[in-house]
């Protein structure tokens, strides 16, 4: 009955999603107002029964509904409710069923925190919005229906993959279709400014706090999955290069293009065909990681069981909405204004060149993941693309990236001026450059890709002080605190994300540059020396999980001959699947992690263990973290909350920078201020 | 004309997507294929004390199984087999791979047995000169021994008619 | 930790101080055995396998996984360096047998050359249409607050390169 009415309602959210595609864009171009005005509403009706859908199949999971096939296949009595629930979105289907409820959540955002925007304009939004979520529940009707019935019911559910039996399961998947979903938001205001042919300054305004607030998600979602994988997995890796890795990370890096894009779109004007291009490719990337990940063209650990019915479903809806988009965008660009002037040395160019590295590694990656596809298609033979080709191309493209971002900022809006560029920064060139050089030597040996690594760290780092620094000085009267306290937080929100990029490259740095680990064979009561730790194996014991049985080892750590903590590495064989997993113990500190996990049994209680000491590891997450605080800051400045002028505001918003009356003041209409 | 681009370049990835779709990215094709099969001596599984090498085949079309009493597809493949070794088309050799000789012999005595000779490779040496890396896997060797074909998963009717018999039968005239 | 785990570690703590005051240093001190009979040689193992691919599995390395087929052929990689055999000659045995699909990092050939050259080939022509977007930019943008002034002011600071600023 439960699932009849998930299915029910997931049909009337199909029917309210195809009302939500039409009528609102036809009344938009029509100028039929009650059309307009029903967007909203189907919105809203489309989310009830989006919910009520999707909580049917978490309630057909939690209580082990084996009838269900989705439930049959992916779950078991035995597991822990926590994961019952995850499972809903553990399989293809679920995770589908979870990609619309939250497309239908934004959608619902964006009809309730747009009151001050023109009901065309979302009309048109949602109207998009609304087409793509047309997609995705034919999808899941024709080819996935999460609530197909099996008949006769199975007594027992085969389990959800061990893998996936993680805290990283509950809310990874969430946070990361968060991000794709949310980017959506952002094509959907693009769509919309091409169909109007309304692209200005406020449309840039509009979308970018959407677009801030879906790279927010994209970033936590892949930090997650990556910490996931790092503890997960048992060798303490924290990025593979997958196909399915790589599916999330495209979107990133040219929703962050994006994200630098917009602010010159809404503050200059400029560049509004390329943000409405990066726009739409950020969210055609989400889909085709939906294509990759679900068609099986490629082979990948993180994949779904495929089905070529599927793929070919999927590709037809890609060409559905990329191409025509595609096409829109063709037809419109061209009348597109080019917006605010600005020389060669600027802001925007550096914005702008940024952004051509951003896309150049992003095309670059699409490149390497496509690749092997590419060859077998035209019947090349077969290779691999691996980590080796990715980290060749991508860190070379990278580093004028980094570079830029130390420089940008502190160039002015229009036009500025390279030498007095270099003048103010030679010291943190200088700064960066000695502590590159003489850090390596204190974590013991000088290594040049450590000291290169962290060149790129320092750099982004001292030029973070000398902007805000020189900032302060043309902060007018006042303590530092008032001055300080007078910056916008958006101005706080840019540095904290690139402290972030910062921090997150100290830590690859060191822990590649520094990294150790052993392979040993532990007696009761043996040692093992590493990183100034000593780790004594004092025995391993059979230990019994709600749905597994374990072996789990236990480890002293010592400092200095002082115990600081037992570490308790498991080694599990699910009861279900049989499947045995390496559950390894981490000792997270600000500086290290310990990493240890057990690996085969010896006689006389003997273990093979493998120990890692992994020097500033943490600093990856930590700073994918500031990343997303950055962007979270960014989301809540004043001007944002502020009730915004709707008229188009051509040349407006001249950020206040630098303060000493930049050259181009005089173009500020003074449309805003902070 | 330059903002059609993005979509010229759409175009083309779809063009490679559409035909990924019907590729098998799994199946990896041999680079053996059109060499000389890498020479063993091995043990016999039923005559542990006896060597068979496979110089011994040259002048004879043969085929080369790899198979293993833990490996579930050959049981779907193994009565093909044991058809085709009945026809007296070509002999059929077996490697029996990283098995224990006990578990393979009541397999073969419960499925039937259609090999002129099995023999044992315990450690998978011989399958890593061959380039195997799953089971069941079936290698076409000419009378030169030059390999000729070579299948990866289990024989199917479809594969035998359309691929393997015929190439037997041109490799044989 | 639940207070009545804490005991047990207190307790443990004791028992152990005991058993250290009692033991002399080197007894427990027992150094554990590498796993590896030869570190070095494992070292450059699973250096080598790192970059090669496990073909029974979804796409994992030969280093990472615990597939009977990537330990069968970590054992061969060990033998193989035992016998001196250097690690581009491994490399080419595995890929006799198994082909170009065993490697992480594709062979630089006529095949791959667009995958090697491309992402240099992106930026280049990248670069190229930033650079000739920005000069044609620069000639149609027309800002009309632009004063004779600035637009003089503009030109000299594109003539001579580098700008001598105001």
């Amino acid at each position: 009955m439960i699932p009849e009415l998930g299915n029910f309602s997931l049909i009337l959210a199909l029917l309210l999603a195809l009302t939500q595609g039409t009528l609102p864009i036809i009344g938009a171009a029509r100028g039929n107002l009650s059309w307009i005005a029903l967007a909203r509403p189907v919105v809203q009706g489309q989310f009830v029964f989006l919910a009520i859908a999707f909580g049917c199949l978490a309630y057909s999971f939690v209580n082990n509904d084996f009838s269900v096939m989705n439930v049959a296949r992916n779950s078991n009595s035995e597991l822990p409710a926590q994961y019952r629930f995850a499972a809903s979105w553990g399989s293809h289907e679920g995770s589908l069923l979870l990609w619309v409820f939250m497309l239908s959540g934004w959608s619902v955002a964006v009809s309730v925190f747009s009151r001050h925007l023109p009901d065309e304009m979302v009309a048109r939004v949602l109207g998009v919005m609304g087409l793509i979520s047309v997609g995705f529940i034919l999808f899941m009707l024709v080819t996935s229906n999460p609530f197909d019935r099996l008949l006769p019911a199975a007594f027992e559910g085969s389990d959800l993959n061990p893998l996936l039996q993680d805290p990283g399961m509950v809310i990874h998947p969430p946070m990361l279709y968060m991000g794709y979903v949310g980017f959506s938001v952002a094509f959907a205001f693009a769509i919309a400014a091409l169909i109007s042919g309304q692209m200005d300054a406020a449309w840039a305004r509009w979308s970018r706090p959407w677009t801030t607030v879906a790279w927010v998600f994209l970033t936590i979602g892949i930090m997650l999955g990556s910490w996931w994988a790092y503890y997960e997995l048992g060798w303490g890796g924290w990025w593979f290069w997958d196909p399915v890795e790589n599916a999330s990370f495209l979107p990133w890096m040219v929703g962050t293009a994006l994200v630098h894009s917009l602010a010159v779109t809404e503050k200059r004007g400029s560049f509004k065909s390329w943000t409405v291009l990066l726009a739409i490719s950020a969210f055609s990337l989400s889909l085709l990681g939906t294509f990759l990940v679900r068609s099986g063209v490629l082979t990948s650990v993180h994949a779904f069981a495929t089905d070529p019915s599927r793929g070919i479903f999927i590709l037809g809806f890609l060409v559905i909405v990329i191409g025509s988009s595609l096409l829109l965008f063709a037809w419109r660009a061209p009348k597109v204004g080019l917006g605010g002037k600005f020389d060669l040395v600027s802001r925007e160019s550096m914005l702008l060149a940024n952004n051509l590295l951003l896309v150049v590694a992003a095309g670059s990656v699409l490149l390497g993941t496509l690749y092997p596809l590419i060859m077998d298609s035209l019947d090349l033979g077969k290779i691999s693309v691996g980590p080796p080709y990715f980290e060749a191309v991508f860190v070379p493209l990278m580093t004028p990236a980094i570079f830029l971002m130390g420089l940008g900022p502190l160039a002015r809006w229009k036009q500025a001026s390279l030498p007095e560029l270099v003048m103010r920064l030679r010291w943190a060139f200088c700064v960066s450059m000695a502590t590159a050089l003489l850090m390596p030597l204190v974590m013991g040996e000088w290594k040049p890709m450590v000291s290169f690594g962290l060149l790129l760290a320092f750099w982004v780092i001292a030029t973070i002080f000398v902007s805000i620094r020189h900032r302060l000085q043309n902060s007018g009267q006042g303590s530092v605190f008032t001055r300080l306290a007078r910056q916008s937080r958006s101005y706080y929100s840019m540095h904290l994300a690139h402290f972030g990029i910062a921090v997150f490259i100290i830590g690859v740095t060191l822990v590649n540059g520094y990294e150790t680990e052993k392979d040993v064979r532990m007696e009761i009561g043996s040692t093992v020396e590493m990183g100034g730790y000593t780790f004594r194996f004092t025995g391993a014991s059979p230990v019994t999980g709600p749905n597994y049985s374990a072996m789990r080892g236990d480890i002293e750590i010592l400092r200095n001959g002082e115990k600081i903590r037992v570490m308790q590495p498991e080694k599990r064989t699910y009861n279900a699947s049989g499947m045995a997993m390496t559950e390894p113990a981490i000792d997270t500190g600000f500086i290290r992690d310990l990493y240890v996990a057990l690996g085969e049994p010896l006689e006389n209680g003997a273990w093979v263990v493998r120990v890692y000491h992994k020097p500033f590891v943490d600093w990856i997450w930590f700073g994918c973290l500031l990343m997303a605080f950055g962007g979270m800051l960014a989301v809540s400045d004043r001007r944002y909350r502020l009730k915004i002028n709707t008229k188009p505001i051509e040349t407006a918003t001249e950020e206040k920078d630098g303060g000493r009356a930049p050259s181009s003041t005089r173009l500020a209409t003074g449309g805003k201020k902070g | 004309m330059r903002f059609l681009l993005p979509l010229a370049a759409f175009i083309v990835l779809v063009g490679f997507l559409a035909v990924g779709l019907g590729l098998k990215p799994r199946e990896i094709p041999s680079p053996l294929v059109g060499k000389p099969a890498p020479v063993f001596q091995s043990p016999r599984l039923h005559e542990p004390d006896q060597i068979l090498s496979s110089k011994d085949n040259l002048g004879k079309v043969w085929l080369l199984n790899v198979w293993a009493s833990w490996c579930v597809s050959c049981r779907e493949e193994h009565p093909l087999l044991v058809e085709l070794s009945k026809s007296g088309i070509v002999p059929i050799y077996g490697l029996n791979y990283k098995d224990k000789p006990e578990l393979a012999l009541q397999w073969l005595g419960q499925y039937g047995d259609p090999y002129t000779v099995s023999v044992v490779d315990p450690e998978g040496r011989i399958g890593i000169d061959y380039g195997v890396y799953g089971v069941p896997e079936t290698y076409v060797i000419d009378k030169n021994g030059v390999i000729r074909h070579k299948q990866i998963g289990p024989v199917t009717i479809e594969s035998l008619e359309k691929k393997i018999l015929p190439l037997i039968k041109e490799l044989q005239g | 930790m639940t207070p009545d785990l804490l005991n047990t570690c207190v307790r443990k703590k004791i028992t152990l101080m005991l058993i250290l005051a009692l033991m002399s240093p080197l007894s427990w001190a027992k150094e554990a055995a590498p796993v590896a009979e030869d570190p070095v040689i494992e070292k450059r193992m699973l250096a080598l396998s790192e970059d090669l691919r496990c073909l029974v599995c979804q796409n994992e390395s030969l280093a990472g996984s615990r597939a009977d087929f990537a330990n069968d052929l970590r054992r061969e990689i060990r033998e193989q360096l035992k016998e001196g055999k250097k690690d581009q000659e491994i490399i080419d045995f595995l890929v006799t047998r198994y082909g170009d699909f065993v490697l992480y990092n594709p062979p630089i050939k006529p095949t791959t050359y667009l995958l090697w050259i491309g992402p240099f080939a992106f930026l280049l022509i990248g670069a190229g249409i930033l650079f000739f977007y920005l000069k044609m930019r620069r000639r149609q943008v027309e800002e009309p607050p632009l004063t004779e002034d600035q637009h003089r002011h503009a030109e000299s600071l594109l003539k001579e390169d580098k700008g001598n600023n105001a």
